[in-house]
């Protein structure tokens, strides 16, 4: 073996730095090589790309002429309407991204542990009942505990139903996958005689009555925008989680017991312990996607409240590799995309579905990147692989 | 003089290595050739171009002097060259005709399997070499030498006149190994070639006409058998002088440290493993627990370490019962435990390095405080233990699977050693590592045991078990043949007691080995 010089400090900076842009490089690929079919998709269905992709970007981003000239119009007259109204589609996919923070911490943190939750769906229902129920049926609050309140009603309401099918796998070995969609529908049937009966406003529709102001995350700005406090809670929550699994000595085993369940035998970790503690996080934060949605910009919930975030939750834990700080981003894309696809819908009249197949492209690259490392002629570099779920045999 | 195969000047490279640079081998017809070099160095890489899977970036292959080009394992029949893996590739259900007629079925009527014709080509090329077999036994119900009977029958059915042979004798006992050598002599007296690939000294001096060495993917040289010390050849494929032998003083043994009374344990299938097994690690000594692999050893390490729950029987260490006791307990009692299977128990590949070397203390002072990891201390007893157990790595901070095996390995040794430790017990600790690896393992072993832990080694390597151990217990069946002092234990004997035979109950003990 030839002497190995010890490397300097630039030399590590700058390797550190290419393994981040590995790690990002074929993302950021998959998400345009996405884009790019979905134009494909989009001039066969006889529609113009560049006024799709225009009113995307529009709906998503806003117009930045239109911000720069309310800007003007802020300096010279005061009045802030027009600049309201130019941030308004930016605000808007930060509100979209809210939830699916949240709902993709949920999923990475099962997979940092080797457990596929499918239930959040079902544990974001059960955290917004719980949040809607303490939001409207106290009273009388300061706000200041109402809507701690609240959101802790959220989070052990999904943590709780997280953790069952974590306890029925430890002290049964059922597989989580079968028992969280379980839960799901015992989730979704359960609300439906909620909110048909005992939650159920006065009135004919199934939906339970408004919160209390107290009990409302606050908004930043007057009507329509309905950009809250939320959002930087879900910020909060992705540093939160990132700290409790890479430095504390919980996560440490959590992260272990996912990447090898016998090394971690054999260094003395209760592997069961942790199947039920990462279940009922993973619940937990589903559920707090399922507050912050009803606490932030519904406040209050009907049937089909939830619109599959649960299940796009699994796609942005995949595409943002189990990090919480790669769920933000995933997060994010996933907010401008669907923000930006309802503007399109009604400027360019592509139907809302071409997001529904660009997602879905983007999610194939990212599972079998090897698709794009082909396309783009990518070396692979052997880096880790995240290990995601093991099989049924375990 | 003709060589029946040559291989010139081939190149492999991988993404970041070389795995072959330049390699230039050459079988002589009718004689067996030993490729030997350390784990890594590219035998096998070698031998997968050869038999077609793999392709070369540069270089040749000459069959009898003809250039050939060999796509994939079809090809390589084509011209002859057989190969006999090192992991078997056989059905464990089926019959020993039906493995080898696997691929290539001859039909009756063009449906029928025609079982019969294979069976009774079979029990030709059992005559014809001396390879005893039942053509209609169940693979799973024959021992492992058997088994690469069959293996090497395949080969011959194919009408291969080229055998390459991938370390054959990895898992055998001596008497197997022996059992090998003189089928391959009987082989090449019947006009074929053999290619035999090996990291162990003895054996090549032993079987071979010819002995190539590699190291690092390059030919170092050639060497006549006659010539050949076991000491000229580990230099040679080491690179600089080895000591084969470990330095060690007499044993001082203590006091037990650990005591295991009629222990009964079963395996994670169920099935009985361990059956009523008694002994004592006394401090300041090695047992040695020989035996040929899977026989109860694998087992017993895992009760002993919390891994298997023990059915019947106890377990004492320093005077207390630790029988189904959590691993963390028995860890925390002071037995440190360098685990058989390194890739599966003792590492997480894709932990860094600093990572696996807090494994087991993670939760402990000064690695955390309270539930927050200390990243400085993690760090510092990462760089400590690099330097000290020469692990050879660009730094801390790289996945512990990039590392070689040897280096894994050393990180375990690291992790394991550093701590107050009362009892080791160490599973094939050097299994697959180089000559270098396996020298400086050795001597962290020994130099636990003048510390005065007791220490347990299992090993199916004889000489590994010979080297270290102050006292030896062979293990046959889940039940100890023997404990004997190491100073009278011969390797016949031992190999004996390995093969179920009491040496002193028997009075031809060759004829069961063979069965």
């Amino acid at each position: 073996m030839s002497a190995t010089v010890p490397p300097s400090k630039k030399t590590e900076t700058k390797k550190a730095g290419a393994a981040l842009g590995q790690a990002l490089l074929v993302p950021s690929l998959a998400v345009v090589t996405g884009l790019l079919i979905g134009a494909i998709v989009i001039v066969a269905s006889g529609a113009s790309v560049t006024k799709a992709y225009g009113a995307l970007f529009a709906g998503s981003f806003g117009n930045p002429i239109n911000f720069f000239s309310a800007l003007q119009v802020l300096f010279s007259s005061g009045d802030s309407a027009p600049l309201l109204k130019a941030i308004y589609p930016f605000t808007e996919s930060l509100v979209t991204a809210t939830p699916y923070i949240f709902a993709g911490l949920s999923v990475a943190v099962g997979f940092r542990c080797g457990l596929f939750n499918i239930g959040a769906e079902g544990q974001f229902f059960v955290g917004a009942l719980c949040s809607a129920f303490v939001g409207y049926s106290l009273k009388g609050l300061p706000m200041l505990i109402h809507l701690p309140l609240a959101l802790l009603g959220g989070a052990l309401g999904g943590g709780i139903w997280g953790m069952i099918p974590g306890y029925l796998k430890a002290r049964f070995g059922a597989h989580e996958v079968v028992n969280t969609i379980m839960m799901n529908w015992i989730a979704f049937k359960f609300s439906d005689w909620l909110l048909n009966g005992p939650m159920k406003a006065s009135g004919f529709r199934p939906v339970t009555p408004n919160i209390e102001a107290s009990a409302e995350l606050p908004r930043f700005f007057a009507d329509p925008l309905r950009f809250n406090l939320g959002f930087f809670l879900a910020l909060l929550f992705a540093y939160l989680v990132y700290w409790f699994l890479f430095k504390t000595t919980l996560g440490f085993e959590i992260r272990s017991v996912g990447a090898n369940p016998d090394a971690a035998k054999y260094a003395g970790m209760n592997i069961i312990k942790n199947f039920v503690l990462v279940m009922a996080i993973s619940g937990g934060l589903a559920g707090l996607a399922g507050s912050a949605q009803v606490l932030g910009v519904d406040h209050w919930v009907g049937q089909g409240f939830s619109a599959g975030y649960g299940f796009d939750a699994i796609a942005l834990a995949l595409l943002g590799k189990s990090h919480p700080f790669g769920v933000v981003l995933a997060a994010l894309l996933f907010g401008f995309l669907r923000s930006g696809a309802t503007n399109m819908q009604s400027m360019a009249g592509i139907p809302i579905d071409i997001i529904s197949i660009i997602q879905g492209l983007i999610i194939v690259f990212i599972a079998a990147p090897d698709i794009i490392r082909w396309l783009y002629r990518i070396r692979s570099l052997k880096t880790e692989e995240t290990v995601l779920t093991r099989g049924w045999g375990k | 003089m003709t060589h029946v195969l040559e291989l010139q000047g081939i190149t492999k490279r991988f993404p970041g290595v070389i795995a072959n640079d330049q390699v230039s081998i050459a079988l002589r017809e009718g004689k067996i050739l030993a490729l030997l070099g350390e784990n890594g160095a590219g035998k096998t890489t070698l031998m997968n171009i050869l038999y077609g899977l793999y392709k070369p970036d540069e270089g040749q292959i000459l069959v009898r002097g003809k250039a050939v080009d060999i796509q994939d394992p079809n090809d390589a029949i084509k011209n002859g060259i057989g190969m006999v893996h090192q992991h078997f590739m056989l059905v464990p259900v089926m019959t020993v005709t039906e493995n080898v007629m696997l691929g290539v079925e001859p039909t009756k009527n063009g449906v029928f399997l025609d079982q019969a014709k294979v069976a009774r080509r079979i029990r030709e090329i059992s005559d014809q070499y001396g390879l005893e077999v039942d053509p209609f036994a169940y693979i799973k119900d024959l021992p492992v030498g058997i088994q690469q009977r069959v293996e090497i029958i395949k080969v011959l059915y194919r009408q291969a006149d080229i055998l390459i042979l991938d370390e054959p004798t990895a898992v055998l006992t001596p008497q197997e190994v022996d059992g090998l050598f003189k089928i391959l002599q009987t082989l090449i007296e019947k006009g074929k070639s053999i290619i035999f690939i090996t990291h162990k000294l003895k054996e090549v001096m032993h079987a071979a006409d010819d002995i190539t060495v590699i190291r690092l993917g390059k030919v170092v040289g050639s060497i006549d058998p006659k010539d050949a010390t076991p000491e000229k050849l580990a230099t040679m494929m080491v690179g600089r002088d080895v000591n084969l032998v470990v330095d060690k003083k007499p044993a001082q043994p203590k006091e037990a440290a650990l005591v295991v009374d009629d222990l009964f344990v079963r395996d994670e299938n169920e099935n009985p493993a361990v059956r009523g097994v008694s002994f004592e690690v006394r401090k300041g000594e090695v047992l040695g627990v020989a035996g040929v692999q899977g026989n109860g050893q694998t087992e017993l390490v895992y009760a002993l370490t919390g891994l298997l729950p023990v059915e019947e029987g106890k377990i004492q260490l320093l005077g207390q019962p630790i029988h189904n006791a959590n691993p963390r307990t028995i860890l925390e009692r002071g037995v440190s435990h360098v685990p058989e299977d390194r890739q599966r128990h003792g590492l997480i590949l894709s932990f860094p390095i600093h990572d696996n070397l807090m494994l087991c203390t993670y939760y402990k002072s000064p690695f955390a405080r309270g539930v927050v990891l200390q990243e400085k201390a993690i760090f510092s007893n990462a760089e400590e233990l690099v330097e000290q157990y020469d692990v050879r790595t660009p730094n801390i901070y790289v996945n512990v699977g990039t590392l070689s095996g040897g280096n894994q390995q050393k990180v375990i040794i690291a992790r394991e050693l550093s701590r107050p430790t009362e009892l080791l017990i160490a599973a094939q600790p050097t299994r697959g590592l180089d000559v270098g690896s396996i020298e400086y393992i050795h001597k962290q072993i020994i130099k636990k045991r003048d510390d005065g832990a007791g220490v347990m080694v299992v090993s199916s390597e004889l000489d590994e078990i010979l080297a270290l151990s102050d006292r030896i217990a062979v293990m046959y069946k889940g039940r100890i043949m023997e404990i004997l002092d190491a100073k009278k234990a011969s390797k016949e004997y031992l190999g004996l007691l390995m093969a179920g035979i009491h040496p002193s109950e028997t009075s031809n003990p060759q004829q069961e080995i063979n069965l």
